[in-house]
């Protein structure tokens, strides 16, 4: 087995994070997918670290885990605060700006 | 250096195939909580998938931080927002489904075989040397962190205090009315004339149906005994007589209560208005 297919996995289930973001209409579901994609970014890092011999990828990695905390602790208030008023986790729910 | 080793190889084709059928799971979960569930399994075979990539404290982070507090965030908004809140299955743009599904096989496809092509044959350098350097993979992480990228590091602690500001802000609700206390509760309760709790319905009566209002010791209904709906809609049962006279000849000290000394009917399923 190659290093490689540690990069193939990242890409894959960063595939399928885009895909949960494209296709789910619930917030929290699209955050998780968002989620996805953050750990899938944060596989690749940590097997380009190996394959270069270099820790830095690790740290990046490290960096993007903080980065994603701070997101979703933001991005949940959010959340919470559309589902106070407008009463729906739904993302086509708030579309007031279009009109 | 070297390729990678038959024990790794297994570890990685488990830990490939759970995390992607955790990431499917997410997706194609019609319940949010499964969602969620799927997606703390994908985060675990990563963290293990990390632990066997020479990240031992990646991986350690990664159960801490995403299973430990990320999904458990995720799973305490979902609890607040409602768990059956399930998606709703109309396109507000036609044919966006199909679409995006055309959109993500074909990056996928796109992505996963230029990168298996452009890395086809690559040996991992391993990081043996690199962790040698300062005496092990966390501290050489902490060199890194406290002396390369400690701007970064600052930066990002500042990061998450504004995030924590933020999600204070943004949950916030100003009280708009004065605070009501237990004091001023129990004054309100004391003011209403009934300080204890009312009545519950048939508790002096024959029968334990909720329609039957309880009697009070003069041997007059309570109304308020019985719930306000079935009031509106006149569904009282009516004083049951024989029972008032049993408990009358109880409470007058008779030994026994029997069908020779007051002949009662039991009617265990009359409805009101019914003639007896």
């Amino acid at each position: 087995m190659n290093p490689e297919n540690y990069i193939i996995l990242s890409g894959l289930l960063f595939t399928i994070g885009a895909l949960g973001v494209l296709i789910r209409r619930n917030a929290i579901v699209v955050f998780m997918s968002v989620e996805l994609m953050l750990n899938a970014a944060n596989l690749a890092f940590v097997s380009f670290a190996r394959i270069n011999g270099d820790l830095d990828g690790q740290v990046v990695a490290f960096f993007v885990m903080i980065v994603a905390a701070a997101e979703v602790v933001v991005g949940l208030a959010i959340i919470v605060t559309i589902f106070r008023t407008r009463r729906s986790a739904s993302i086509d729910e708030p579309n007031l700006l279009k009109y | 250096m070297t390729q990678i080793g038959t024990g790794e190889a297994i570890v990685f084709w488990v830990c490939a195939v759970l995390s992607v059928t955790g990431a499917l799971g997410l997706i194609l979960s019609r319940r949010t909580v499964h969602s969620a569930l799927w997606l703390a399994l994908t985060m675990i075979s990563l963290a293990v998938l990390y632990i066997a990539n020479a990240a031992p404290f990646l991986g350690m982070v990664q159960i801490i931080v995403y299973t430990g507090a990320v999904m458990m965030l995720f799973l305490f908004v979902l609890m607040v927002v409602g768990v059956d809140s399930a998606d709703s299955l109309v396109e507000t743009l036609r044919g966006q489904r199909v679409a995006a599904i055309l959109l993500a096989v074909g990056f996928g496809v796109l992505l996963t075989a230029g990168l298996g092509s452009a890395l086809s044959g690559t040996m991992a350098r391993g990081l043996d040397e690199a962790n040698a350097q300062f005496g092990g993979n966390v501290e050489g992480i902490a060199r890194l962190l406290f002396a390369d990228y400690i701007i970064a590091f600052e930066i990002v602690a500042a990061l998450l205090i504004t995030a924590a500001l933020g999600a204070l802000v943004l949950t916030h609700r100003e009280r708009i009315r004065p605070r009501v206390t237990q004091a001023d509760l129990s004054r309100q309760r004391v003011a209403s004339g009934a300080p204890g709790p009312k009545p519950t319905p048939g508790v002096y009566a024959r029968h334990n149906a909720v329609d039957t209002p309880a009697l009070l010791p003069d041997g007059t209904l309570a109304e308020d005994s019985v719930p306000a709906p079935l009031r509106a809609r006149g569904d009282l049962r009516p004083i049951d007589t024989g029972a008032v006279e049993e408990t009358r000849i109880l409470a007058e000290g008779s030994p026994a209560v029997g069908p020779d000394v007051t002949p009662i009917a039991d009617d265990p399923g009359s409805s009101p208005g019914e003639p007896r």
